[in-house]
Formats: C-alpha cells, structure tokens, sequence
C-alpha cells in the first residue's frame, strides 16, 4: 500500500511538472472550465435554494384557500359564504382575507395591500390609519417607522397612514410589496363593503383530509374554486424549473463551446506527446503508468476547475445573492426583493454536476493515450 | 550475462517490403566488461541493442539474460526487466523538455515508487558525479549537447542497473566531449557495470575502455575480438 501511495505519488508530481511545462494553455483551460462549473453550479444552487426558502415560506400558508369566481375571474367572496364553510367536517378554521393590488406611480410598482390575519406576528401594530411595510417598499419611498405617507385610492380619494413598522428583512422574499393596514382602512381605501371578502383561508387539521375536503367545497360552493397549498409549491417548483431552463438553454452554446475546445485539447495529441509517451516507454515505464500519469492529469484539471467552480458558485449565491443571474432567476418585478438564501447544499445535485464535468475530461484524456501508450518502446530508438 | 542464440529479426514481415534487419546472430556478452557493436549504417547495431535491451523481441531465436529466457515474455515483464536491469542513454537523448535536468533523471524511478527523498538525494548524487549539480534546476532544452548527454547518463543510471545500454553515445559529441564521455565510461566500467554501445566512432571503438568489439554488416556478425 506504502509503495502504490508513493508510485502515485511520484505520477501526480510528475504530471503537476508536466502541466506546469505549459502554463498559459493549461491556465486558460483552468479558468474556462472552471468559469463554466462557476455558471452551471450557480444556477444549480441558486434555483434549489430558492425552491428550499419557497418551500419553507409556504409551509406556514393554509391548506387551503377559497376564492369565487364569476364569469371565469377572480371576484369578492360575498356575505354568508364563510358560514357555509364551517358546516364541512375537517375544516379546523377559516378565515376570510382582504387584499388586493395598489400601483404607486411615484415608484411605477405594484404594491400587495393587505389586512394581516388575527394572529399573524405584528397584527396588533396595524391600527387604524397605521401601515405596517415591506423592505423593498421602504427602500423605494425612504420610509421609517413614523414617516406620514398618502395614496390616492382608485375612487380619487387620498388616504393618509402613519408607517407603524417596516417588516423583517428576513421575511422579504414574501413581503417586499407588502403594506398591511387595518380591515377598516382597507374596506375604506378600496370601498368594499363589510362582509365582503378577496378570498378565504381554510386550516384543515388532517393533510390527508386536504383533497377530499377541496372536492366538498366544490360541491357546496359551485362558483368557487379552492386553491391547495401543494399546488403553489408545485406552481413555485415549476416556475423555479422553468427559469433554471431558461438559463441553462442560454448557457448551453458556452457549454458547447467549452466542450469541443476540451475535447479538443484533452484528446488531441501532439506530436511531441507521442514522442515523450514512447519515451517513458522506452525507459521503463508500463502502458499503465503512462495511462495512471494521463488519468491524474486529467482529474487534476478537473477537478480543480469543479471545486474552484463549486466554491465560487457558492459565495457568488450565498454573500453575493447570485448578483449575475438575479433578474432571470428571481423574476420580474420593479420591486425586487433583497435577501440572503438559506445555503442548501444537495449531495445528488454535486453528485451530477460532478459527473457531467469531471468525469467527460478525464475519459477524454485518457482514451487518446491508450493508442499512443500501447506502441511499440523500441521506435524511441529509432529516432 | 547476455546470450544471443541465432537472433533474427524482420520488420513487415510478410509484407512486399519485408526487411531482414538481423539474420542469426550469435553473441555473449560478458559481465562487468564494455562491449561495442561496429558497423555501417544499417548494419543492425540498433536492432541488437533493442532486442538486447528489452525494447523489441526477435522474429525468432533466443535471448538469455542470466541464463533465463527472456525472448518469449509478455509485454509487463520485459518492462520490468527493463526498468530494473538496463539504463539506456539515446542517441539523441531523448530528455523530456520543459522538465529540470533532475525531473528527468527521476523519471525512470516513478513507476517504481519507493522514498520520494532518497529519490531526490540519487538524482542530486548522480548529477554532482557527473559534474552537473549546479544545472539540475535547469530546464534540459538549455543545456549543452554535452551536459545534455550527462543527464541522458545520470537518468540511465537511477534505477541503479547492471547494464548500461548506449545508442552512438559520441554521434553528436565534438572530440573533447567525446573524451570526456570516455572517462565516464571508464568510471562506470569501475562501479562494476556492463555496457554495451554501439559506435562507429574510432575514437570510442579503438580506446582501452572498450573490451570487444563487435562487428556486424547486413544483419550478421563479421568478425568478434
């Protein structure tokens, strides 16, 4: 075991001598192959920590949520419809929610104005003619706690609200549009009538319950159709996936690209290549040792360029929120959201990007080898 | 040490253009004594040296190294015996460029292993034997033909071999350098070493070094002292 370390040894040096005998081709390989690992695995992580924080955000969203439809659109849940629901067994609470959209022309971005839930954290702050505001809002209008700031309501009229609170950075994946106001200022500013609600939050105790319940309330609420939390983390999902392919479709010419120019420089072999190969030969080296010596040298390059890749994917994600693909990965929007992901490390994802990557150039540097490996030691001699 | 029985050798045997490089060849080579192979071009010099040394296998006949057949083994164990009991100093060198004059002197020791820092302390030992131990950093393509040829001989003699194999070793030595390689020969040739070369250099053929001269034209053998 002492003997195969040291015999590895000796290639690897051997093989870091060899390399180093050309240093500008074999750096600018390193900094190509290692800029398109750096690509791939941000997008990778990127897209898997924003499904893990979706997903994480959603798991506290109700089971379900009623919204009535006329004419195929969205419309007010009318008075009497949240008595009707609470005669479905397995429903544990409902609540109806009020919220709505708000366009801010100052800004020319769309706000989410909503009346929080009886017993969401920071509900109490929210009295009347008090709002309580996302991060991204605040950084638009330059609100703290205690600033005055009007809307013009659609009616024309001009609603005036003392900023309570600015909510937590933390939450601003979700809450960067948010105003909360109370439902008095909120039924005023967009004139719905009491008993009127945008749509109904339903807790149910059993998620085995959940589809079964859906089904009930289709048939008690005919005009109405219930949303699934699992549906949103599916639609999420797929959003995510669809963008991570769009960014990838993008990639895939560099990738191309990058794939020929390896292939190209792993597999050709120049003439004085051969030349040297027939030498270790003649000297005493086996076909194996020739081979071992290209497989090293091929994991070496890549392996290099996946961690360097890897390791500054990781930090351009986590302490760079993924500065270069933001605008594809994280959607549209005027008010984008500031936040810091939640580092997800997946061992499958590391697992493919590794075999896609490492693996392809190491058999791409070894397979030409083989030819000029197993040629004959005494054509050295013969000059 | 070394017996040739009716050694014959033919390249694209076969073919249209089938060539007979050596035709029966019957030879001893004795331990710690220098044998030169002496002949025109095309003589087969080359050929016997490579079948010698373990670098090609005879179309037919035998070779004993140490009364042991080595003619008909595979591939892996000629590249032991190779690797073990010959070193081979090239014609044209063959250094690997862009490598340090040390680098190449370990090279034939990689595949075997063994402690990476008494690898580096015999490299740096044969170097400063031959006179070249403030050149081992240099990369080789910036030497001298003859301090060239010093590495060629220090990377011959890392594996410690029995037998030192040299291709027209003075082919691209003005006469000095020549001279000098002449007493390395003899300083090898003291240490216990056989050696055999092929020349056909007068200067090397007719020096004292040298124990038997062996001449060969179209592929036999004309005369042996």
């Amino acid at each position: 075991m002492k003997i195969w370390i040291q015999k590895q040894q000796a290639l690897i040096d051997f093989t870091l001598a060899s390399l180093a005998r050309r240093k500008l081709k074999n750096a600018g390989l390193l900094l190509v192959y290692t800029l398109i690992v750096f690509l791939l695995a941000s997008v990778m992580l990127y897209t898997s920590a924003l499904r893990h924080d979706a997903a994480a955000v959603l798991k506290n969203s109700p089971e379900v949520i009623v919204q009535r439809m006329v004419a195929g659109r969205h419309d007010l849940i009318p008075p009497g419809y949240l008595e009707k629901l609470g005669r479905i067994r397995g429903v544990q609470k409902k609540e109806g929610r009020l919220w709505g959209y708000y366009y801010d022309p100052v800004v020319k971005a769309n706000y989410t104005l909503m009346v929080p839930m009886a017993e969401a954290p920071g509900a109490e702050k929210v009295a009347d003619a008090n709002i309580v505001v996302g991060a991204a809002v605040a950084r638009e209008r330059g609100l703290v706690p205690g600033n005055l700031i009007s809307f013009r309501s659609y009616s024309g009229k001009l609603f005036s609200f003392t900023v309570a609170d600015v909510l937590p950075h933390a939450a601003e994946l979700v809450s960067a549009d948010l105003i909360l106001l109370s439902e008095a200022d909120y039924r005023a500013f967009f004139e719905i009538p009491a008993g009127h609600y945008t749509d109904i939050a339903l807790s149910v105790a059993n998620p085995q319950e959940v589809r079964k319940i859906a089904s009930k309330l289709s048939e008690a609420l005919p005009d109405s159709r219930p949303i699934l939390r699992e549906e949103v983390l599916r639609t999420y999902e797929s959003i995510f996936n669809w963008r991570e392919g769009i960014v990838l479709v993008l990639l895939s010419g560099s990738i191309l690209a990058f794939a020929i120019f390896a292939w190209e420089k792993a597999s050709g072999l120049s003439a004085e290549e051969k030349r040297e190969i027939g030498i270790l030969k003649a000297i005493g080296w086996e076909t194996g040792d020739v081979l071992k010596m290209k497989f090293w040298e091929g994991v070496l390059v890549s392996l290099t360029a996946f961690l360097l890749g890897y390791i500054a994917a990781y930090l351009h994600v986590f302490s760079f929120s993924a500065a270069l693909f933001e605008p594809v990965l994280k959607g549209w929007a005027v008010l984008y959201p500031r936040f810091e992901l939640t580092p997800v490390v997946d061992g499958f994802q590391i697992a493919t990007l590794f075999f896609f990557t490492v693996f392809p150039y190491t058999v791409a540097t070894i397979v030409p080898i083989w030819r000029a490996a197993i040629t004959d030691p005494d054509a050295v001699m013969r000059g | 040490m070394i017996k040739l029985s009716n050694i014959r050798k033919a390249y694209n045997q076969g073919h249209e253009n089938e060539y007979w490089a050596l035709d029966g060849i019957d030879l001893n080579i004795k331990e710690k004594q220098v044998t030169a192979l002496c002949g025109p071009s095309g003589s087969g010099k080359t050929t016997l040296l490579s079948i010698i040394g373990c670098l090609a296998r005879p179309t037919s006949g035998r070779v004993q190294l140490k009364k042991r057949d080595i003619s008909g083994l595979p591939e892996r164990f000629l590249t032991e015996e190779r690797r073990s009991t010959f070193g081979f100093v090239f014609q044209q060198f063959n250094l690997i460029k862009g490598l340090s004059a040390r680098d190449n002197v370990m090279l034939p020791a990689y595949p075997v292993g063994g402690d990476w820092k008494k690898l580096h302390e015999r490299a740096d030992g044969l170097l400063d034997s031959l006179k070249l131990g403030h050149r081992r950093d240099a990369r080789v393509e910036w030497l001298s033909g003859g301090e060239q040829q010093r590495v060629a001989i220090a990377r011959a003699m890392i594996n410690d071999p029995q037998v030192v194999i040299a291709d027209e070793p003075t082919a691209n030595l003005d006469t000095a350098l020549s001279r000098e390689f002449l007493t390395i020969l003899e300083g090898l040739k003291e240490q216990g070493k056989t050696i055999l070369l092929t020349s056909h250099d007068p200067l090397v053929v007719d020096s004292e070094v040298v124990d038997k001269v062996v001449n060969l034209r179209d592929g036999r053998l004309v005369k042996a002292d």
